[in-house]
């Protein structure tokens, strides 16, 4: 009896210990990146041009096009996505082509990027002779979006109780009136949550953008060109590292990171937490 | 079904339409994953014809420049990465799994857990570059001899990536279970940790092995930060500090001096057909864990 409170004890003190570990690890690794990337940070470093050989090249471009490629991107795969949630949490019976849906939404989220990439550089840039651009970039980043889209809005729009639904028929509306009197708005707050996280991901990925929209930037800048090449944020991060001569590739690097990760944060904090809060008041704080 | 004789002609007409489109968008997304491994099979199988398959699978010499294509190193390379990042991470995000879950007071998960969340949203190159400027010279000066570069950087940081997919996805599994199971061991007079050990953790079980399963498919799909601290030297690794490279790596390193249509370019979409495969069997047995857990 003695041994078990003991072990007891002890498991706690480890579970304990395995919590602070993660919290410490984390935090270090955000530390870390703020603390070597922020002093990069200068009005030229953000909003500045990059440089082929010499040292101080801004990513300024890089920054523009990592928003404008996830712009398109999502322009491109919300609708469908939206689109597809909704069809699985109103329209879908259980039969064999609800499955079908079901697993084909596993399976596109489950497919690294790198492959989506090859599948771009296949479909967009080699077949549909988009070369290396923003457009290709962002259509490929599209796919990448799509079942995280479906799963988020099948989940905001379940999360509605289901009276809102019942009541809204039953004062005669059609189904797609009260999907969009009545389901919608109330699912809004979780869809925007479900959406900046996506968006922060996609923001992120790089490895499905270095064989599509390319490995430089246009001249002009900023360049809304579809068809320009169109390097982002995190693709210079790597590029610089991997391929550049510049002397300053690893300050350029750092800065990029923080830039990165603060964006991010932007994204969580400023959108999807008011969010949450705000859904957890609509539907009664559970 | 009597009130839709009330509806007008044009909401009959919006509902259908509006259906259609729902429908025809969840048709696109199917249409997206069969397209995408018809084409990216059908350019991977194009190896063939120049590549026999005993020489893609089994031979370990990666020489283009020769046209010997040997992906052995690659496929191994990959294995043992995922193995080694999954092995590394397990025990620690279960524990903390276990800890959100069930130990940690309210506020404390609270915190953590949107901290967590944050953590699987920071972009791979950022991981990557840690690895490179900090653990990459860590290790050799922990290992003279080595330059650091290889296995062991590569599975830490994978480690460190997939630890919050395996944490948050156990944790849930761990709290979505019916409260009696805990009240009837607690009333048996069992402690908390036994509790935990013989009661909780084996129920939820398939759910852990769902969250390993992600984390283990996001390893072997990873690219980026892999790619930044592997060493890239198309051989068998003969340590874990020996600089080697995996199937994504290989990918994007090629990828540049391949022309499309030449069995170089065909062989590196064979590697991503191979991914493919490997990432969908991985779905099928997340599948099958949960079909045995409904069973149950």
């Amino acid at each position: 009896m003695r041994m078990s409170r003991l072990t007891d004890r002890l498991a706690t003190c480890f579970f304990w210990l395995a919590g602070c570990l993660i919290v410490l690890l984390l935090g270090w690794f955000l530390f870390k990146i703020m603390v070597e990337g922020l002093p990069q940070f200068s009005w030229h470093f953000l909003f500045g041009k990059p440089e082929e050989i010499l040292a101080g090249g801004g990513v300024g471009p890089q920054l523009f096009n990592s928003f404008y490629i996830l712009f398109l991107s999502l322009l491109f795969s919300l609708p469908i996505g939206v689109g597809a949630g909704i069809y699985l949490a109103v329209y879908a019976k259980t039969n064999r082509f609800t499955g079908l849906i079901r697993i084909s939404v596993e399976a596109l989220s489950s497919v690294p990027s790198i492959v989506f990439g090859l599948f771009g550089a296949l479909l967009f840039v080699n077949w549909m002779h988009m070369k290396f651009s923003i457009l290709g970039g962002s259509a490929t980043l599209a796919l990448l979006n799509l079942p995280v889209l479906v799963r988020v809005t099948e989940l905001a729009m379940r999360a509605v109780p289901v009276s809102y639904w019942e009541a809204s028929l039953a004062l005669g509306s059609t189904r797609w009136q009260a999907i969009r009197r009545a389901m919608l708005p109330s699912a809004l707050p979780g869809l925007i949550t479900g959406v900046t996280l996506t968006a922060g991901r996609a923001l992120g990925e790089s490895a499905i953008l270095i064989y599509t929209s390319g490995l430089s930037v246009s001249r002009h800048f900023p360049d809304f060109n579809p068809l320009a090449m169109g390097e982002t944020l995190s693709v210079h991060l790597w590029y610089v590292q991997a391929a550049a001569v510049v002397p300053d590739a690893r300050q350029i690097a750092q800065g990029s990171a923080a830039l990165l990760v603060i964006v991010v944060l932007i994204f969580n904090l400023a959108i999807a937490l008011p969010c949450r809060m705000l859904q957890k008041r609509l539907t009664g704080g559970k | 079904m009597t009130n839709q004789t009330q509806w007008s002609r044009t909401q009959k007409r919006k509902e259908s339409l509006m259906r259609l489109l729902f429908t025809g968008s969840a048709s696109l997304v199917s249409l997206v994953i069969f397209s995408l491994i018809l084409f990216v099979g059908y350019q991977g199988v194009q190896t063939f014809r120049n590549i026999p398959a005993g020489e893609f699978f089994l031979s370990t010499d990666w020489t283009p420049s020769q046209n010997r294509f040997g992906a052995l190193p690659f496929l191994c390379s990959t294995f043992l990465l995922t193995l080694l990042s999954v092995a590394l991470a397990v025990p620690l995000a279960l524990s903390g799994a276990v800890f959100l879950a069930k130990i940690a007071p309210r506020a404390v998960r609270e915190m953590l857990r949107p901290a967590i969340d944050l953590f699987v949203g920071i972009p791979s190159v950022v991981y990557g570059l840690i690895g490179m400027t900090v653990l990459v010279p860590l290790l050799a000066k922990l290992f003279p001899g080595t330059v650091g570069y290889g296995i062991l950087p590569a599975a830490l940081i994978l480690a460190v990536m997939i630890l919050p997919t395996i944490l948050s996805v156990s944790e849930d599994a761990i709290r979505s279970l019916p409260q009696r199971l805990e009240e009837a061991s607690l009333a048996l007079g069992a402690t908390r940790w036994q509790t935990i050990r013989r009661v909780l953790i084996p129920a939820a079980a398939p759910g852990i092995l769902t969250g390993i399963i992600l984390g283990m498919g996001r390893a072997i799909g990873e690219t980026m930060a892999v790619y930044m601290v592997i060493g890239n030297s198309p051989q068998m690794p003969k340590s874990l500090l020996d600089s080697t490279t995996v199937l994504t790596t290989a990918i994007v390193k090629d990828m540049p001096s391949t022309f499309y249509g030449t069995a170089w370019n065909n062989a590196l979409y064979l590697m991503a057909l191979v991914l493919l495969f490997i990432s969908l069997l991985l779905i099928l047995i997340i599948r099958m864990a949960a079909k045995r857990s409904e069973l149950s």
